[in-house]
């Protein structure tokens, strides 16, 4: 059996257990720079404010329902995640974090347990050591435990936030009442063949003949119509894989018509990009760099380019990184156009330590050194404190967050106070 | 199948205590002699070892004012807060009441709930079916700078 563990509306829960106040209130979360809302409670998703609501377009419609927003608070979330990644290793040996908010955990061994007792469990667990809300989905595959999270999810009052599915009869019930869509990986186009095929629930799907599914579509989908009739084809990814590539995009807090501006932003992105190579111990084969105005703004020209650049041997050092990005911005970049967005794409990722040397090219061996020192300086001093010259120092992170909530896990001087 | 990840996310890990003030013996393969102080090596006494049993359920807090001096909690002392531990008559809780954070020792009397400050200035508080009341953690420990 696989239990699929999902927090409800996970970065609006991590906020109510810092502020309760929000605690049966309409609360929405914004993407990076204050751009669009990425989670919402379940009371702002009943006044229908709709998912990926650009917030300068919903700012009166918020202000009017009393709709708390707040700037996204990553370092408190990947915390408060974290914890209960961590609490979830108590509940079994085996488990696979599929994202900030959800994992699965293979229930191997575990047959003589009652599994509806044991969600129960688990999701007391994480509401009292945490204060996050979760639901549990139970059942023998891995794709049959996400529809048992959306029924545990749904309906709320009838299973407490847990249920199990462990007869054929309930199996089936759940396939008829899930929405071909809302199946785990049935993506749109899928769901448009597939409707064209007469299907339109989960149930329909499994339905259709294996040697239809595999000559029209892949293995993949196979695999999946096989996981819904509750046969285990997908297994348990609980290696932590590395990104296969890794992106630091972002809008600039105003509009930039000069080059100068724009090689700063891209430079400190390429940085970025860098530095996350560094640590998870990659380095990348190319670079793609993206330029786009204000997609808003319909009156002014507009511009959307994208570069890629291919190195002569994988790198991850700063240096050639930043210089590569900022070339190609500059060959992209066109007078009289006001750029909102920019960003850099480190791909085409292996191994820093057991890449194939190339023959007549090699990175200049000064580089390695210098990065180790960078990075352990900027760890030790918190902040980027070294920086390329190309970067502006005063300029920290300039994402817009005007309404971030503490830091009251990751640092001492925001921790709540209590009189 | 495909797996969500997301793209330009990265997320930062509080700093992890996992080391322990443990000490790295690197005497190497040098030919000469050992330290003899190596079979006696032991871990460094961590603080968090101290003053955290489950680290997944603990969380800080800043006292601010006086209405815990009796039970020394002082403004500005630093409280070691356990959400795992179960709330009990005469626990030291950090309460949400009606809007605030509120350090307060905890009376349960039958069915009925009390907040008691230990400052003679300080009123006992009752809890009632009108207070918006959440007990968010057990106070393990108290940390004070001289």
């Amino acid at each position: 059996m696989y239990a699929l563990v999902d927090c409800n509306n996970f970065y609006a829960s991590c906020e109510r257990v810092f502020n309760p106040i929000l605690q049966q209130k309409p609360v929405a979360i914004l993407s990076n720079n204050d751009g669009c809302v990425i989670s919402m409670s379940d009371e702002a998703k009943v006044l229908q404010l709709p998912f990926g609501a650009p917030i300068f377009k919903w700012e009166g419609f918020c202000k009017a329902n009393n709709i708390s927003v707040l700037s996204s608070n990553y370092p408190l979330y990947g915390d408060m995640s974290a914890r209960v990644m961590k609490i979830l290793e108590q509940f079994s040996p085996d488990i696979e974090v599929y994202s900030i908010d959800e994992a699965f955990l293979q229930l191997k061994g575990f047959e003589n347990y009652n599994f509806s007792d044991y969600g129960t469990q688990i999701r007391s667990r994480i509401l009292q050591w945490t204060g996050i809300p979760t639901c549990v989905g139970i059942a023998p595959t891995k794709a049959l435990s996400k529809v048992a999270n959306k029924i545990a999810r749904k309906f709320p009052k009838e299973t407490d936030g847990v249920y199990v599915i462990d007869s054929d009869e309930k199996r089936i019930k759940a396939l008829k009442w899930t929405p071909l869509k809302k199946v785990w990986g049935i993506g749109y186009r899928l769901e448009k063949r597939l409707a064209a095929k007469g299907c339109e629930t989960a149930w329909d799907f499994t339905q259709l003949s294996d040697n239809w599914v595999l000559k029209n579509f892949s293995i993949t989908e196979w695999k999946l119509k096989k996981e819904l009739e509750g046969v285990p084809k997908i297994e348990l990814e609980n290696e932590v894989s590395s990104k296969k590539s890794i992106a630091t995009t972002r809008s600039f807090e105003s509009t930039f018509s000069d080059i100068d501006n724009i090689k700063e932003r891209v430079s400190t992105f390429a940085v970025s990009c860098a530095e996350k190579l560094r640590k998870q111990h990659s380095s990348c084969h190319m670079i793609i760099v993206v330029l786009s105005s204000d997609r808003h703004k319909k009156d002014s020209e507009q511009h959307r380019a994208s570069k890629t650049v291919v190195f002569p041997y994988p790198t991850n050092s700063t240096l050639l990184i930043s210089k590569a990005a900022v070339n190609a911005a500059k060959s992209m970049f066109k007078k009289g156009i006001k750029y909102k967005r920019a960003g850099v794409i480190v791909t085409g990722l292996v191994p820093t330590d057991n890449h194939q040397l190339g023959l007549f090219l090699h990175e200049n061996p000064k580089h390695k050194p210098l990065m180790i020192a960078i990075d352990h300086l900027n760890t030790k001093f918190k902040a980027d404190k070294i920086k390329l010259g190309n970067q502006d120092l005063k300029r920290t992170w300039k994402m817009r967050q005007e309404r971030l909530s503490p830091k009251y896990t990751t640092n001492i001087n925001d921790i709540i106070l209590v009189t | 199948m495909s797996t969500k990840t997301p793209k330009s996310l990265t997320f930062f890990t509080p700093k992890s205590s996992d080391s322990k003030g443990a000490v790295f013996i690197d005497t190497g393969i040098s030919a000469g002699f050992p330290s003899p102080a190596d079979d006696f090596r032991e871990t460094r006494i961590s603080l968090d070892e101290e003053l955290i049993t489950n680290k997944e359920a603990t969380f800080f807090a800043k006292v601010s004012g006086q209405s815990m001096i009796g039970a020394g909690l002082d403004d500005n002392d630093l409280l070691v807060i356990d959400r795992s531990i179960e709330p009990t008559n005469n626990k030291i809780a950090v309460c949400f009441l009606d809007g605030e954070f509120t350090v307060k020792r905890l009376r349960v009397e039958n069915d009925e709930v009390w907040l008691q400050p230990e400052n003679p200035n300080y009123p006992i508080i009752k809890i009632t079916e009108e207070n918006d009341f959440i007990i968010w953690g057990i106070v393990t420990n108290v940390v004070k700078k001289l």
